[in-house]
């Protein structure tokens, strides 16, 4: 199969279901000549005109409520965050518009919006432009959050989102637009809620979202060398939040590390651990279950701070080592 | 039907009629929703409207059942005059499964989207962002419909008032922005909260047009109404409407009015605007009196249907949560 991008992953979705829905339209800051912050949007502007690709002012509070606005009255709008972080701006929209909508309307109304947002550290951009927010969301009862990591599912979830007829919240990783993969060239989905069981085995799971299932997995790759074998399992969208392949898995293995890039404290990875805990898998445990995120701290500027401040393959291959050898 | 024979120049003689006896089911509608309260058979909170009745009336009827009305936290009025069935309005007031929003809502949320009212908003400028998205797609799907937005004074000075005039502005966008100034942010006068005299001054920076109208004037609101509106459904852009009104209740049911005097509020309650409306089309007392009546057993009737409605199952309670 041909390789695209995570980038170009998402442009082709966004793409093609413009060509086939014209229910469907994308309206952020700089998306049009500018072709998004992280060139998502590229040349669609050219292909579908300034109705469609709409450039805002700089207004993301009015960016997310036109999403909610043109969704309740029949389209399918996707907006575009610059920057994960600005999402702040648009709370007041998503938590009390978007998401209760529908719900205190009794039932009576949709709000078929995607919002995407490029959250992570690793570029160098500091405090205010490197956050992952994505548990704040899961917390609000009435929003998705889907998190791709790789190409494949990046395409496969966009579709989804935009065909689902809820409020999607997107993150998109900043370190994952370059990273290549294997992308059908038709139209598919990937529903949403459906765990994907990344790489088989037996002696530890490893659930991760994000880059750091790409980081998981090379920490696996290294395990292996020393005969331990990982399964990592990717839950792709946080909420819905498949648990079936995750519960199994810790009764196989017995032993689970859970990885995110986001701060530890109030993180996606509290929430997952308790319903491992919570779940027929606690009787198989060997070993508590442990986290790995985060540090709880803003994402400093300094190259090396940087780095050490999220989990990278080197922490996911010790942490994992330990679980499995008892050290906890 | 030729101008002159239209009342003030605006409606015809039945339509008229209507517009008062929707004004007066309004004002019944808040006194009764009141009284109900008071009894324990309506709990929370609401916000009335007794004294703006004119703005809804006004405005609804400027407007066709396929334009949007975006509705605020003070909205019966509005949500009436947007043809909302009294029944099932009363029966969201209690809470009960043949509500609009089978119960879920209450006066707060309270909407009917299949009729294009997109719903009362329960966050000050909440629907401001929303009536941008309302626009663009009414754009983008070259129908010539018109989202009316409503808001108080307090509303203006949110931050989202000013991204989305601005996007409206820039995009032509057929939304009419209709502020009604009732002179207080819950407790915050005008003046406190203003450096300027008149809201619809802040048109100006975003390039549109904007008047100051009396709000206890159906007459006027209409008028401003169906310009702004005419002018949106020629592609000319958004207008901001602010219509000067004044409520005669507090803010919300906790409200003792400390901010205010007596005086004051008789002296408005003097610029009624339902009296008003009447003398000016003519409807006499024992006219009046008939529509009182009239408003008096639909009331009756709605709380009967209300009453006697089913209380949401338990075991719905997490329907419509996700779609």
């Amino acid at each position: 199969m041909r390789e695209l991008t995570y980038r170009e992953a998402l442009y082709e979705a966004l793409d093609q279901v413009m060509k086939k829905d014209e229910r469907v339209f994308v309206i952020g800051e700089d998306i049009g000549v500018y072709g998004g912050a992280f060139g998502v949007t590229a040349d669609l502007q050219q292909k579908y005109g300034k109705e469609r690709i709409i450039d805002t002012p700089i207004s993301e509070a009015g960016i997310a409520g036109a999403c909610v606005g043109a969704a309740i009255t029949g389209m399918r709008p996707v907006g575009e965050i610059m920057f994960s972080d600005f999402v702040v701006l648009s709370m007041e929209q998503l938590v009390l518009q978007a998401a209760k909508m529908r719900f205190m309307f009794g039932g009576k109304a949709k709000v078929p919006m995607v919002l995407r947002l490029p959250e992570g550290s690793g570029t160098g951009a500091s405090a205010q432009h490197s956050g992952s927010y994505e548990n704040w969301f899961v917390h609000v009862p009435g929003l998705k959050v889907v998190m791709p990591s790789t190409p494949y599912d990046a395409k496969g979830l966009l579709l989804a989102s935009i065909e689902d007829d809820n409020p999607v919240i997107f993150c998109e990783h900043k370190l994952l637009y370059k990273t290549k993969g294997p992308v059908p060239e038709e139209m598919y989905t990937i529903p949403l809620g459906k765990s994907n069981i990344v790489r088989e085995g037996k002696d530890i799971t490893i659930v991760a979202t994000s880059v750091e299932v790409m980081r998981s997995l090379e920490a696996a790759d290294q395990l292996a060398k020393e005969g331990i074998e990982v399964e990592v399992i990717d839950p792709r969208t946080i909420n819905p939040l498949d648990m079936e392949p995750i519960t199994k898995s810790a009764i196989k293995t017995g032993k689970v590390l859970v990885v995110h890039e986001a701060a530890k404290t109030g993180g996606f990875g509290g929430e997952l651990v308790s319903r491992i805990m919570e779940s027929e898998a606690f009787a198989y445990l060997d070993a508590p279950v442990r986290r790995l995120a985060g540090l709880d701290t803003p994402i400093p500027y300094n190259r090396n701070l940087e780095y050490h401040t999220v989990p990278q393959v080197e922490n996911i291959v010790e942490e994992a080592r330990k679980i499995v050898q008892g050290v906890y | 039907m030729e101008k002159e024979k239209l009342i003030g120049g605006e409606f015809k003689p039945d339509e008229a009629q209507h517009l008062l006896y929707l004004m007066v089911l309004t004002r019944a509608f808040e006194e009764n929703a009141e009284e109900m309260y008071a009894l324990g058979k309506v709990h929370g909170t609401m916000h009335l409207s007794i004294g703006q009745e004119a703005i809804a009336a006004g405005a609804s009827s400027a407007l066709t059942r396929n334009d949007y009305l975006l509705n605020t936290h003070r909205g019966h009025g509005h949500f009436l005059a947007w043809g909302g069935d009294l029944n099932h309005m009363m029966a969201e007031f209690l809470g009960k499964e043949t509500g609009y929003c089978r119960g879920r809502g209450g006066s707060m949320h309270i909407a009917d989207v299949e009729s294009n009212n997109l719903g009362a908003n329960g966050v000050v400028a909440g629907n401001l962002p929303i009536a941008v998205g309302v626009g663009l797609s009414i754009k983008i799907r070259k129908t010539d419909q018109v989202a009316l937005t409503l808001f108080g004074d307090g509303a203006s000075n949110e931050g989202a008032f000013h991204e989305s005039l601005n996007m409206a502005s820039i995009w032509d966008l057929p939304i009419v922005y209709l502020c009604e100034n009732n002179l207080y942010a819950m407790s915050t006068p005008f003046d406190q909260a203003f450096k300027i005299e008149e809201i619809s001054t802040r048109a100006s920076s975003y390039g549109i047009k904007g008047v100051t109208i009396d709000g206890n004037d159906v007459f006027a609101v209409h008028k401003a109404v169906r310009e702004a509106a005419q002018r949106a459904r020629k592609g000319d852009g958004p207008t901001l409407i602010e219509a000067m009104t004044y409520r005669w209740r507090g803010h919300s049911k906790s409200d003792r009015q400390a901010y205010r005097t007596r005086e004051e509020v008789k002296e408005w309650m003097e610029k009624d605007p339902i009296p008003r409306f009447a003398a000016k089309i003519g409807v006499n007392d024992t006219e009046m009196e008939e529509i009182r009546q009239q408003v008096k057993q639909d009331i009756q009737k709605a709380v009967e249907f209300a009453e006697n409605s089913p209380e949401p199952d338990l075991s719905t309670i997490l329907e419509g949560v996700y779609a």
